[in-house]
């Protein structure tokens, strides 16, 4: 009945305590981190104008608008889902933030609400769609997509809207570190990120959110009501894309009708730059940061080296097909 | 065991279960008893109703008609939720784990700990630290020697995530822990950990439904076996008594009517 | 089972490990000998930038050219960047703030969004940099130092005085296929043919340049946005036949929306009763003319605008004075059938002089 060394000798010999944290998980976050640095170092020994407190703060800024749509991505990516509608719905958002107030007269502050009201519709009705009617994520927010981009154009009627209140554009304003320039919006996106981070780590939401991407039967299984979790990370994508709505009006100062067309694909190509794998379960909030920050940088350094813009587009592309062969890799070593 | 078997109340009862699918009945009048203490296997051939009563048990589905009384008590499940508050744990043949997390974090999947005081209510932070230690504490109780709680599920061999599945029924179970096909993946070496693991949660004194297909297996551990045929009951067996082959063959069908000691 | 795994899988994990560090680190090289090629600026080299609304489009193909031989003719250091996609505003101020850090001291752009680029453009300016609008005027038009471009009212005019004459005594069935909605190119070419093709009564008011939106013409029976874009064209083009089949005057607002015109109406049997004008003088356009596809096309100059852009650049940095106003890059009529009274180039001179 008693055979400790039979039942033990099986299961211990196998794993040594500390050090088999998966090594694919080390990769996931090295590797970011790893070529955010390399490109840094690059680009500082090419152009000393680069590692400027102007020229770094400049990079942020350039990316908060993807930055905090981002967040927003990499929730719905974990789940196994895809979210391809966040560009039109931000797009719209700010323009319903815009037009309320500067051609309707509505206070800025009802009306960046309900921009964001918009967004996390949006939001809502990709989360239901996808689970009370098991439609597949990626057809969904491709409906939504063509659905939002085409309000975006009624609803403006392809004028871009200026004049916006500046409480409207605060984000954009600035505040001096030394000698620096730093957007409020700059502070916004990276209080967002550590806030997320933590939710992700230290709260039961941010665990099924990855049991949910990884085994959705098992979460099912193990009590986790599934379809309420994916409805409220769809809808709370939705809130991010607002938030990224009033960044972009906060960056450009206007309503642009035609913003965040191509952001859909630069999201996700953050979000997989960032370590986290498309077939869910799998990565960091900090990873899409980092993935939004090469991103940014490369386009800033190579712009400052004179090399024609097309090649940060090639790049791009080799460091998402990198970053997901070294995903595929890792997860093979491991199972 | 068997001679007081008449005196003790079944942990987990069913009578009459009947279960119908348009025109075909899965369950037709079927009873079940589990007494405290015990390893039951349930045996039967395809079709026999085995996973439809299992599945009655474990509040996967709802019976037409019958009842199912847990310590005597009248129960009615809506779901494998209700069951497990009910205090019946499964153990799913898929495992249902979830490999990207870690063993703590599986362990306590649904069931999370939150940190005392606001950390915990307000901001409902997890107290990981309490939940590996307990973790480890659930699998030290059942002998599983793996080391780390940290590690993701999907890093550990087939054996030893069905020593973490089993450890969590094991440990949030109150009354039953079922078992369906735990070696049905697993290699000879492994199956016999698995089946050591077993006895370890009757020990502990949960008893156990085991559904399995392997007749050596069945023979080596169960204290009783129930042998399902057509929706029904037809008997229960004690591995000593009886040889695996009738059991088979009652299973089947070829040995009808004939009178084997009935233990209970 | 378990015993030969942990060394295997443990030298396993090290391999990703080093094989991914590698492999970014030649994905980081692979740009890095990109950049090579081209040495790091001196420190008081003279830095242009030149920012077109796409990279593809072949106007702004040969505007770059232009601009890199001026640059080079000058000694200066030419840096270039596009949006995405034509309103691409996100990517035109990035590349603009990009330009300002580097040193860039002054800048050159076709402004896709003219209205959402104003802001970028004045802090630019604000830094001291100088700002040309190029082929485009941003809304308001003083919002850049200086405008070099061409009076796309006037070269909708030629083309508009041309028709007249071409289409004689015959009653005009106008189809127009434009450009993008509200983009203001699209609107003053199109004016620009309605005033040079004359009013529909005598004495009656024709558009003038200020004009916001297009004018309404009773003539015109259909009017489609094709976004310049020569499958839509096209399919504008089916659709205008669709609801009126005696059209016999299709006015496009550039070359390749002349080509998708040009199909359509062959499809239908119909090129030879159709009169086509255009603008831009491209190459493969002039081409057009000179096979009989387009009767005349308004040429303009974008090598020149990318000229007079940079040598104004330079002036500033070598003297601080600063252009001012709108210059205009000039328009030539191009068609091998002249008609009295309306000047004209024919397509030899055309393809000596085009673009693309």
């Amino acid at each position: 009945m008693d055979s400790p060394s039979a039942a033990s000798a099986g299961y211990g010999e196998a794993h040594v305590a500390r050090g088999s944290i998966s090594a694919g998980e080390v990769i996931a976050s090295i590797g970011p981190l790893l070529a955010l640095l390399v490109a840094g170092a690059f680009f500082a020994s090419r152009s000393d104008r680069f590692l400027t407190g102007q020229n770094l703060s400049l990079v942020v800024q350039q990316s908060i608008v993807i930055g905090v749509m981002s967040i927003g991505q990499t929730l719905i990516i974990l789940t196994a889902g895809i979210d391809l509608s966040c560009g039109a719905v931000m797009a719209l958002s700010q323009i319903v933030m815009t037009r309320l107030a500067v051609v309707n007269g509505v206070h800025p502050v009802p009306a960046i609400l309900l921009g964001m009201a918009a967004a996390v519709g949006f939001g809502l009705l990709n989360g239901v769609l996808s689970t009370r009617f098991g439609l597949p994520p990626f057809i969904v927010t491709l409906g939504t997509l063509n659905i939002a981009f085409a309000m975006t154009i009624i609803y403006s009627r392809q004028q871009t809207i200026t004049n916006v209140p500046s409480s409207m554009t605060w984000l954009g304003n600035t505040f001096k570190v030394g000698t620096t320039a730093i957007t409020y919006g700059s502070v916004l996106m990276f209080v967002l990120y550590v806030l997320m981070w933590f939710v992700m780590r230290e709260t039961a939401f941010g665990r099924h959110v990855y049991a949910v991407g990884d085994n959705p039967e098992a979460a099912r299984l193990s009590g986790i009501s599934t379809n309420q979790l994916l409805i409220f990370v769809y809808s709370l994508a939705g809130l991010f894309y607002g938030i990224a709505a009033l960044q972009s009006v906060g960056r450009t100062g206007v309503g642009d009708p035609n913003a965040g067309q191509t952001d859909n694909l630069a999201s996700i190509t953050a979000v997989v730059l960032g370590g986290t794998s498309l077939f869910g379960g799998r990565g960091k909030i900090m990873g899409t940061l980092l993935g939004v920050l090469i991103v940014g940088v490369f386009r800033n350094g190579l712009q400052l080296i004179g090399v024609e813009s097309v090649y940060q587009v090639l790049v791009t592309g080799i460091l998402v097909i990198l970053a997901v062969v070294v995903d595929q890799y890792a997860r093979r070593k491991q199972a | 065991m068997s001679e007081t078997a008449a005196d003790r109340t079944p942990v987990l009862e069913a009578r009459g279960l009947v279960k119908r699918y348009g025109n075909v009945t899965a369950l037709d009048g079927a009873d079940f008893a589990l007494y405290p203490d015990e390893i039951l296997a349930v045996i039967g051939d395809n079709g026999a109703g085995k996973s439809t009563l299992i599945k009655a048990l474990s509040g996967a589905l709802t019976p037409d008609e019958g009842e199912i009384l847990l310590d005597g008590k009248p129960v009615k499940f809506h779901g494998p939720l209700d069951a497990r508050r009910a205090g019946i744990e499964t153990v799913y043949q898929d495992l249902a784990l979830s490999p990207a997390l870690d063993i703590a974090e599986n362990i306590f999947l649904g069931r999370e700990l939150r940190r005392r005081g606001p950390l915990g209510s307000v901001v409902r932070m997890l107290d990981k630290r309490r939940m590996r230690e307990d973790a480890a504490q659930y699998m030290r109780d059942l002998k599983i020697g793996i080391r780390s709680m940290r590690q993701p599920v999907e890093t550990l061999s087939g054996g030893q995530r069905q020593g973490v599945a089993v450890a969590r029924s094991a440990a949030f179970a109150r009354h039953v822990v079922i078992m369906d096909e735990p070696t049905a993946a697993l290699g000879v070496r492994e199956s016999g950990m698995v089946l050591d693991l077993i006895r370890q949660v009757r020990d502990r004194g949960l008893p156990v439904i085991l559904i399995s297909h392997n007749m050596p297996q069945v023979f080596s551990v169960a204290d009783r076996v129930h042998i399902q045929r057509l929706g029904r009951r037809i008997a229960v067996v004690e591995p000593r008594s009886v040889a695996m082959a009738d059991a088979v063959a009652i299973m089947t069908g070829a040995m009808e009517g004939v009178r084997v000691p009935l233990a209970h | 089972m378990s015993r030969g795994r942990p060394t295997g899988r443990r030298r396993a994990f090290g391999l990703a490990w080093r094989w991914s560090a590698v492999l970014l680190a030649v994905a980081m090289l692979a740009p890095a000998l990109v950049g090579l090629a081209q040495p790091a600026a001196a420190q008081d080299e003279i830095i242009v930038g030149l920012i077109t609304k796409t990279e593809t489009n072949p106007f702004f193909v040969k505007m770059k050219e232009g601009a890199q031989k001026a640059a080079d003719a000058a000694g200066v250091k030419l840096l270039t960047g596009a949006g995405a996609f034509d309103a691409d505003n996100a990517g035109q101020t990035t590349a603009l703030e990009n330009m300002v850090t580097a040193g860039a001291k002054g800048i050159l752009i076709t402004p896709g969004d003219t209205k959402a680029i104003v802001p970028a453009i004045q802090k630019a300016r604000a830094a001291g940099v100088l700002v040309i609008a190029l082929d485009t005027p941003t809304e308001p038009m003083d919002a850049t130092d200086a405008l070099f471009a061409t009076d796309n009212f006037k070269a909708g005019r030629l083309i508009g005085e041309y028709a007249k004459v071409a289409m004689g005594d015959k009653a005009p069935v106008i189809a127009t296929i434009d450009g993008s909605t509200g983009v203001s190119v699209s609107v003053l070419r199109h004016n620009g043919f309605l005033a040079g093709f004359g009013p529909a009564e005598a004495g009656g008011a024709t558009p003038v340049a200020t004009d916001s939106q297009f004018v309404p013409d009773s003539r015109v029976v259909c009017s489609q946005d094709a976004d310049g874009d020569q499958a839509k064209s096209q399919t504008a083009m089916e659709n205008c036949l669709q609801k009126n089949g005696d059209i016999n005057l299709v006015y496009t607002i550039n070359e390749p929306a002349a080509r998708g015109a040009y199909t359509a109406l062959k499809a239908a049997g119909k090129e030879k009763d159709v009169l086509i004008v255009s603008i831009d003088g491209g190459c493969t356009g002039v081409q057009a003319v000179k096979d009989g596809e387009i009767a005349a096309t308004a040429q303009q100059y974008p090598l020149k605008m990318a000229e007079l852009g940079v040598d104004a650049v330079v002036k500033y940095a070598k003297t601080g004075e600063k252009p001012s106003g709108y210059t205009d890059t000039g328009v030539n009529l191009i068609t091998d059938k002249p008609m009295q009274g309306i000047e004209s180039k024919d397509t030899t001179f055309g393809l000596a002089n085009c673009w693309g």
